[in-house]
């Protein structure tokens, strides 16, 4: 009862064989394909890593990376055995390797589907990173005389220019940070002391935003002073003034940008995984009808091809015995199942006639 | 006395048709590379059209398009042709459009070497047109409620903040622009009334830009307003006004940008104008050729190609002569065909009487 039984006759082989021989070809470039999707998405992360908290979220793109290099390698094997099997003798050369290909092949396959899955599972890890990151980064704005944190002030506003965002969740996370440094504050003057001393850390906050948080949308020229102070400006309300700022946070937007990256990325995986499943099935039906035809004796001859020799239940149940003997290769084994060739004196006596019996007298021949 | 006579066996004919074959086929896809190349600068000249004051400057990518079709034509013909005349009898179809082919390619390729030194020869213009365009952007950026103005000002900023550039020539060209529009100043103080009243065109000017000329490089917050007035800001020394906005002038920026742009067509146009000079040259020995394999009779036998037949003094007289006389061709001229009676009548010569003797 075997899974999935089709008979092939030689043209059907012949064909198949060359089918599959194009669409293992076409694997490499898949593979390819998976290569650098992985590295895309590394340079994407790489991008964008100062705004990132140390968080392990390389392991996605190194992931691909590996994963499209193993297709290359596999389909180009797959390849070269396929172009071999149309023809019977040189089936021979590949018949040993072709049934565990068939099983690394399998689990391989399991691994792309790995992958696709990671890309959507990704973005919580993401988030918790780019919150973090954002955080840091934003406290450190006005650091640009620190070594190691003065390009900070430059990333933060071109990321705010680019991807049209201001702060973490809004802009009024500008509020509850020093983003300028005491360097430009007038110490002597009294409303910055004012304001120093009005603050619990001796912070200098103010309800004002870097001017990349403005939005070039805004028909009027950017307010980015006292935004919270309704009379500072001429014909301003700024409950309801929503174009003069960017609205967005840079967190959500960096997700957003991400998040889309990795729902692409995660469909053509999940593509090239279908693709991948389809080509080996394509190979064991191959592997198994030339073994059947070896089998038979006739090259020319129609042979049956199958997924699974007996039904599932059975497969699993042997594979499992295979499992367990080989956990038990070292014990000697003496039950039905052993070795005839293993010289295993018997435990009881043998049986060679009773003792100090007199030998009969031989019958006189007259 | 032809001008660059070489001799071709069969061989060296067949051969020199293949390769013009392959060669055509190139330059079909030398012709796809114009038309992606005009396609690419018309798309980048329209991406920043609003601050350009002159649309005719598109001419040149629109000459670069045409001309890279025309390409894609001709030489499709061209191979067409090429692949045929291998085989002599092939020939016979195309001989007579060959020298008018030959002669429309001529013609085309000195088309592609204008349309390439066009590529150089823009430059003061567009100059002219990006300076009186962003004046004019300047002038309307408060204007966002004018239609048909309402997009300068993100126009501008965008152009400001993607280029680093601030202002036409520099940042002080917004000090004598109003830029915060009308509507947004408070008439009823006596600071803006005053500001209104110095200027003699009852303008808003003061010494600041839009947020759009920050630096991103500057080390501190951008200083927008009282840029002029170094005790407006505390700790405001040379440095910090040099870093804090952008020096270049946006017109400067624009024409470095689009002066790049047009050197990289220009000089692939001038390559691409050499090899279809160099297609031409091959086609045109291949028709001499093969003309001449005609008239010789055998078409195995060697034969001469040359680019001109005469020199090119005679070359260029006779064909000063056709053109002449295909100006003249409604005169009566001394076709053999027609019958002209002479000026000089011939004298009537009386017919003889026969004198028939009676006999009786």
């Amino acid at each position: 009862m075997a899974v999935w039984r089709v008979k092939f006759t030689k043209t059907k082989r012949d064909k198949l064989a060359q089918v599959l021989w194009i669409l293992n070809w076409f694997s490499v470039l898949t593979g390819a394909i998976l290569f650098s999707l992985g590295i895309f998405l590394k340079v994407e992360l790489n991008k964008q890593e100062e705004m990132m908290a140390d968080r392990d979220i390389h392991y996605v793109p190194n992931m691909l990376i590996a994963v499209g290099l193993i297709a290359c390698a596999i389909n180009f094997l797959g390849g070269k055995i396929c172009y071999d099997c149309v023809d019977t003798n040189k089936f021979l050369r590949w018949k040993l390797i072709m049934l565990p290909y068939i099983i690394f092949t399998f689990f391989f396959t399991f691994c792309v589907l790995v992958g696709a899955l990671m890309c959507y599972t990704m973005r919580g890890e993401l988030e918790e990173s780019l919150n973090l990151g954002l955080t840091q980064a934003m406290k450190f704005y006005k650091d640009t005389d620190t070594p190691g944190r003065c390009f900070l002030k430059r990333t933060v506003d071109i990321l705010q220019i680019e991807f049209q965002c201001c702060g973490n969740n809004g802009y009024k996370d500008w509020f509850q940070i020093q983003w300028i440094s005491n360097r430009y504050l007038d110490m002597t003057h009294k409303d910055v002391a004012d304001r120093l001393r009005s603050n619990v850390e001796g912070k200098y906050l103010m309800d004002g935003v870097p001017f990349s948080c403005c939005n070039i949308d805004s028909p009027r020229p950017c307010i980015q002073q006292q935004i919270t102070n309704n009379s500072a400006h001429f014909n301003y309300e700024h409950q309801t003034e929503e174009l003069n700022l960017r609205m967005k946070g840079c967190r959500q937007a960096l997700l957003d940008y991400f998040t889309h990256i990795m729902q692409s990325i995660g469909l053509t995986v999940l593509i090239i995984w279908l693709f991948e499943l389809s080509v080996l099935t394509g190979v064991r039906f191959l592997q198994t009808s030339l073994e059947n035809v070896l089998k038979q004796g006739d090259p020319d001859s129609e042979s049956d091809g199958w997924l699974l020799e007996n039904s599932f239940m059975e497969t699993a149940r042997t594979n499992l015995n295979i499992i367990k003997s080989l956990g038990k290769s070292n014990q000697i084994d003496d039950g039905n199942n052993g070795d005839p060739n293993i010289n295993v004196p018997s435990t009881s006596i043998a049986n060679y006639g009773p003792d100090n019996v007199p030998p009969k007298e031989a019958p006189e021949a007259s | 006395m032809a001008v660059g006579k070489l001799t071709f066996t069969k061989a060296e004919r067949e051969k020199l048709a293949e390769v013009l074959w392959l060669l055509n086929w190139i330059s079909v896809l030398t012709g796809a590379i114009l038309i992606s190349l005009g396609v690419f600068l018309k798309v980048e000249i329209q991406k920043w059209q609003e601050v350009m004051s002159d649309q005719g400057i598109l001419y040149v990518p629109n000459t670069l398009i045409t001309t890279g079709l025309a390409a894609c034509c001709i030489n499709f013909l061209g191979g067409k042709i090429c692949l045929d005349c291998a085989d002599t009898n092939k020939f016979l179809r195309w001989k007579l459009v060959m020298m008018p082919y030959v002669i429309c390619t001529f013609f085309f390729t000195s088309c592609v070497l204008a349309g390439a030194l066009m590529c150089y020869s823009i430059r003061s213009q567009l100059e002219e047109s990006i300076f009186l365009g962003l004046r004019n952007t300047m002038r309307f950026y408060k204007d966002t409620d004018t239609p048909g103005r309402c997009y300068l000002k993100k126009t501008l900023d965008l152009l400001q903040i993607q280029f680093e550039c601030c202002g036409n020539t520099g940042y002080r060209d917004w000090f004598h622009v109003q830029w915060i529009s009308n509507r947004y100043l408070d008439m009823t103080s006596s600071i803006v009334v005053d500001r209104l009243r110095s200027n003699v065109e009852g303008r808003y000017l003061m010494d600041g830009v839009p947020f759009s000329c920050c630096s991103t490089l500057s080390p501190r917050p951008c200083i927008q307003q009282q840029i002029s007035n170094s005790s407006a800001h505390f700790n405001y020394n040379q440095q910090s006004q040099q870093l804090n906005l952008w020096r270049r002038g946006c017109r400067q920026a624009l024409m470095d940008h689009y002066t790049g742009i047009m050197q990289s067509i220009g000089l692939t146009v001038l390559l691409i104008w050499l090899f279809e000079l160099l297609v031409l040259t091959g086609v045109r020995y291949l028709q001499t050729a093969m003309e001449n394999v005609i008239r010789l009779g055998d078409p195995d036998s060697e034969s001469d190609g040359w680019i001109l037949e005469n020199s090119l003094a005679e070359t260029a007289r006779s064909n000063f002569n056709i053109i002449k006389n295909l100006g003249k061709c409604y005169q009566i001229d001394d076709d053999p065909n027609i019958n002209v009676p002479t000026a000089s009548a011939e004298q009537e010569v009386p017919s003889r009487g026969v004198h028939i003797p009676v006999t009786s």
